[in-house]
């Protein structure tokens, strides 16, 4: 372990190893703490950054990210009874996104499971997890440690990732499918690249030795005269995330062991993300709890919705028609250039276990400071709202 | 053939032999699984050098209640509680304290003393009397109840402010969660008198009579003796032991010895049934454990068949023993100091003020054995001829508080320990040591082990207040069944605890046919 020194009350947030090339980037000079971590909200401009996304190349440190390393004779059956999913297909080599629940079935967090070898995971999670791991821990010979700090990891996603990288001049990833990883390298240095993301567009996941962390980041940028390229910030993969339908955790919904007030918890089914519950796969933590949930009529649900119009919708109230009851209400939403639409996920109410047959958002917006409140009907999506052909090609489009 | 069998009882203690013959006696078909070769758990019996018998750990008991003796049958099957016996407290000096029932006698014992004892015998009766309705039924839970959990309360709500009277009601409401130092220190003067009765609320636990919950265990034990007086367990006729084995029989049960459960089988959140440490497995939809919940939970069923926090609960359940044991194989009768002979029918105990005990435990704390422990003695051979040659006796005793961990470890005490304890006995009866045939000393790692009791602890689990009643053996698993669907509890871990009741047994069997018809 790595001491914290005695001056850290200096630099309350961590830097990571790209910090030095993102501050040099940075016009904007506007940093969040993302766990612990300086990290920007925005470098340059939003626009640009969003547009690297969609039709070009963004490169974000995913460093702050935590991540854990999950070893032992037992890790296997520890990762079954962790997650909700049933992961029988999880191999060496591949990477799968999983949740995880307390015995109530409500959920603590959700992340990607990368399998790096026998009896040795990798699981990267939105927030810290260390204690519900250690807790789960209990009964198993497994070992689980923090690695955020000993792994520094860089996303490389857009339509152009993969030439980008190629020209930057790693090894051959044409043939790498969604959801696998190789052992590659970047002049000379090792770096594991995984086909994963959180944009819902063509990406990469690069993981690395700190050390090696600025020479790859620089083999990058220097393809940045043939190719478009840009830092991006939170702000940027908030809006792309939510084109792609994506959920997060602790912002979209409350996790289940940061929350004290009875039923602000979640579960799977009321975020839509049943699908990564399987039932049938044996005992896992919460399976108990989610069984009898399931044979109940759902109560509520994060759905993604379209709002019409083009008004901010931020946080608002849902209504089952205009000045209707109140069954829910908007917990992210964007703009999306690219769809040009309101898209939000928004937590609503059943009635009797069925979506109300209306919604309809109260949007309070401020013009030149003064408020106005506008009613805007909101249509449910059952798909991403945003979801490129070209993200799943292997080998990808070349640029 | 093939039997399909509608239940597995783990382990043939008396708890488990209770819950077999309740299922039994309900039509069901029963196989009890015991490890050792015989039947009773930590309440069997046991041989010393082939000539000596003696009852294994449990060496006092009370008369079983009156539904558990009924509805199996018993005293058809040859139960016959054993005569009442009295406690002697022994005191240095040799004015020794007698108790039997309400009363106490002894040289210099103040009439104020005797007459606050009376007083406090009856209150504190009838407070274990207004627990009833909580002892012999599952404890309510605490969210979502349903009738039975609600008709329990109000049962006890009743019986605390009705049976109780409102005077008595506020007298138990106040001490019910004090400890037992204090108490006894409002009332009685006389350190002996004290001692003796707070002896009765820390044996088997980790807690001196200033610990809190102390109240509450004495009134447990006191709920015991609703029954009728407590008596020496003097094997075989009148041992309860081979009453509930007739019983459990009688109705068909199946008793199987030699057959170790090492799983309990699950599927998709189901039992299934066991399967033995040779590999047989056997199948059932019902699987009743009275092993204690450790046990069960983490080895038998296995965290990965559970919740995560469910399983560290478990883990955290508080059961290091506290209770060792020494078993004197004796050429004669020891001849104790200002005592006649008839005493040795009786239960002696070296617990002559609170103090003492306070500082017995105090060593537990930090890993260490007291060298003036609590000591209960009996000699089960003065009721039973047939335990020893003639002439000869067996001498048991129960040696608190033994820490289940030992700073310096329990193989090199195990040693000289049995000298010691002789040696302090030897004080109030000279002879002692001179009669001497051979001994064995039983130490909590070895209790755990050859019982095969996590911790050897006396209740498989402390019972204080966090581990108790709607919380015993913990908060997911108190109404006797479990997570796993078709897997219950059944042994002294649960509700209302140990010492020889029977009633985990019964409440467990109860809840079974409840759930499962
Ligand atoms: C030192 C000591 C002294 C005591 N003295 C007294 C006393 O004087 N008076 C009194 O009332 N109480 C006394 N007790 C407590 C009393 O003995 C117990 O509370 C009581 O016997 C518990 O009964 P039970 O049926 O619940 O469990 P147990 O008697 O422990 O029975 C459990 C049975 O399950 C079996 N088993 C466990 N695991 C398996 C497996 N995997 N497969 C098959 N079988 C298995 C065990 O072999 C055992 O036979 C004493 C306890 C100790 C430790």
């Amino acid at each position: 372990m790595t001491m914290i020194e005695k001056t850290h009350f200096r630099q309350p947030l961590g830097r990571s190893p790209f910090h030095p090339r993102i501050a040099l980037l940075s016009q904007s000079e506007e940093w969040t703490s993302w766990n612990g971590y300086m990290a920007p909200r925005v470098v340059a401009k939003l626009s640009t950054e969003y547009f690297a996304v969609r039709s070009g190349c963004s490169v974000m440190d995913l460093t702050p990210m935590e991540k854990y390393r999950i070893s032992g004779s037992d890790a296997r059956p520890f990762l079954d009874r962790l997650v909700t999913r049933d992961i029988s297909g999880l191999a060496a080599g591949r990477v799968t996104y999983v949740i995880w629940c307390n015995d109530e079935g409500k959920l603590i967090d959700d992340g990607t499971l990368f399998q790096l070898g026998q009896n040795d995971y990798r699981l990267c999670s939105q927030h810290h997890q260390l204690d519900w791991l250690r807790t789960s821990a209990i009964g198993f010979d497994v070992q689980v440690e923090v690695e955020t700090q000993q792994v520094a990891a860089l996303a490389v996603q857009g339509p152009t990732a993969c030439s980008v990288l190629a020209e930057a001049g790693f090894d051959d990833l044409q043939a790498l499918q969604p959801f696998r990883f190789q052992q590659s390298a970047c002049s000379g240095l090792p770096v594991m690249v995984s086909r994963t993301g959180y944009t819902g567009d063509l990406g990469y996941e690069l993981w690395m030795k700190p050390n090696d962390a600025l020479p790859v980041w620089d083999a990058i940028f220097a393809v940045q005269g043939r190719y478009d390229i840009h830092a991006i910030g939170l702000s940027a993969l908030e809006m792309v995330r939510i084109e792609a339908g994506f959920v997060m955790p602790g912002f979209d919904f409350n996790t289940a062991e940061s929350t004290i007030r009875a039923g602000y918890d979640r579960s799977p089914y009321e975020v839509g993300l049943g699908w990564a519950v399987s039932l049938d796969k044996g005992q896992f933590t919460g399976r108990r709890a989610l069984l009898a949930e399931s044979a109940r009529p759902a109560k509520r649900r994060l759905m993604k919705i379209v709002v019409e119009g083009n008004k901010p919708v931020g946080a608002s109230f849902i209504y089952d028609r205009r000045n209707g009851r109140q069954v829910g209400e908007i917990k992210c939403a964007a703009w999306s250039p690219i769809l040009k639409a309101n898209l939000a996920l928004a937590d609503i109410e059943f009635d009797n276990g069925r979506l109300p047959r209306e919604l309809w958002a109260r949007i309070d917006y401020q013009r030149e400071l003064k408020w106005h409140s506008a009613w805007a009907r909101c249509h449910v999506s059952e798909k991403p709202f945003y979801q490129p052909g070209h993200r799943g090609l292997t080998p990808p489009n070349r640029y | 053939m093939t039997e399909t069998l509608d239940a597995i009882v783990v382990g043939a203690g008396h708890n488990g032999l209770v819950c077999a013959g309740c299922l039994a006696r309900a039509g069901l078909n029963v196989t009890v699984l015991e490890s050792a070769a015989q039947c009773g758990g930590m309440a069997g019996p046991r041989s010393l050098d082939r000539d000596y018998h003696i009852p294994s750990l449990a060496h006092t008991a009370f008369p079983l209640a009156e539904h558990v003796r009924h509805d199996l049958e018993l005293d058809r099957h040859g139960y016959v509680p054993g005569p009442p016996a009295a406690t002697i407290s022994l005191q240095p000096d040799g004015r020794h304290l007698r108790l039997t029932g309400h009363e106490v006698s002894g040289a210099d014992l103040h009439d104020a003393d005797r007459s606050a004892y009376a007083r406090f015998a009856d209150d504190y009766g009838g407070f274990a009397r207004a627990l009833t309705p909580l002892m012999t039924t599952r404890p309510p839970r605490l969210k979502d109840m349903d009738f039975t959990d609600k008709k329990t309360l109000a049962r006890l709500g009743w019986r605390i402010r009705m049976g109780l009277g409102k005077a008595s009601m506020y007298e138990f409401l106040r001490v019910v969660a004090m400890n037992i130092y204090d108490v006894l220190d409002e009332i009685i003067e006389d350190e002996r008198l004290k001692g003796l009765i707070a002896a009765d609320a820390v044996i088997g636990h980790n807690a001196g009579p200033r610990s809190p919950g102390t109240v509450l265990t004495y009134l447990m034990r006191r709920f015991n003796e609703l029954g009728g007086p407590m008596y020496v367990v003097a094997g075989n006729g009148s041992q309860v032991i081979d009453a509930l084995a007739a019983a459990a029989s009688g109705l068909g049960v199946s008793l199987q010895y030699g057959s170790t459960v090492e799983k309990i089988l699950v599927e998709n959140g189901r039992t299934t049934g066991v399967r033995l440490n040779g590999g047989a497995v056997l199948k059932a939809p019902l699987v009743v454990s009275s092993a204690d919940p450790r046990t069960t939970f983490l080895d038998h069923v296995g965290a990965s068949q559970l919740d995560a926090m469910f399983t560290q609960r478990v883990s955290q359940i508080r059961g290091a023993g506290g209770i060792a044991k020494l078993h004197v194989a004796l050429s004669g009768a020891p001849d104790f100091k200002g005592l006649d002979n008839e005493a040795l029918a009786d239960r002696l105990l070296i617990a002559p003020s609170m103090q003492y005990l306070e500082r017995a435990y105090n060593h537990s704390k930090y890993a260490e054995l007291s060298d003036k422990p609590l000591l209960e003695i009996t000699f089960p051979s003065a009721h039973n001829g047939a335990l020893a040659p003639a002439g000869h006796h067996v001498m048991s005793v129960n040696i608190g508080i033994a820490p289940y961990e030992l700073g310096s470890g329990w193989d090199a005490v195990a040693q000289t320990l049995p000298y010691e304890i002789i040696a302090t006995i030897g004080q109030y009866a000279p002879n002692l040591s001179l009669l001497v045939v051979s001994h064995e000393f039983l130490t909590p790692p070895r209790i755990e082990q050859e019982y095969r009791v996590r911790g050897g602890h006396w209740h498989h689990g402390e019972t204080t207040i966090h581990q108790s009643f709607m919380m015993r053996p913990l908060y997911g698993a108190a109404q006797y069944d479990t997570p796993v669907d078709g897997l219950f509890l059944c042994g002294a871990g649960t509700h209302p605890g140990g010492g020889i009741t029977g009633l985990p047994g019964h409440n467990a069997a109860k809840r079974v046919l409840e759930l499962a018809t």
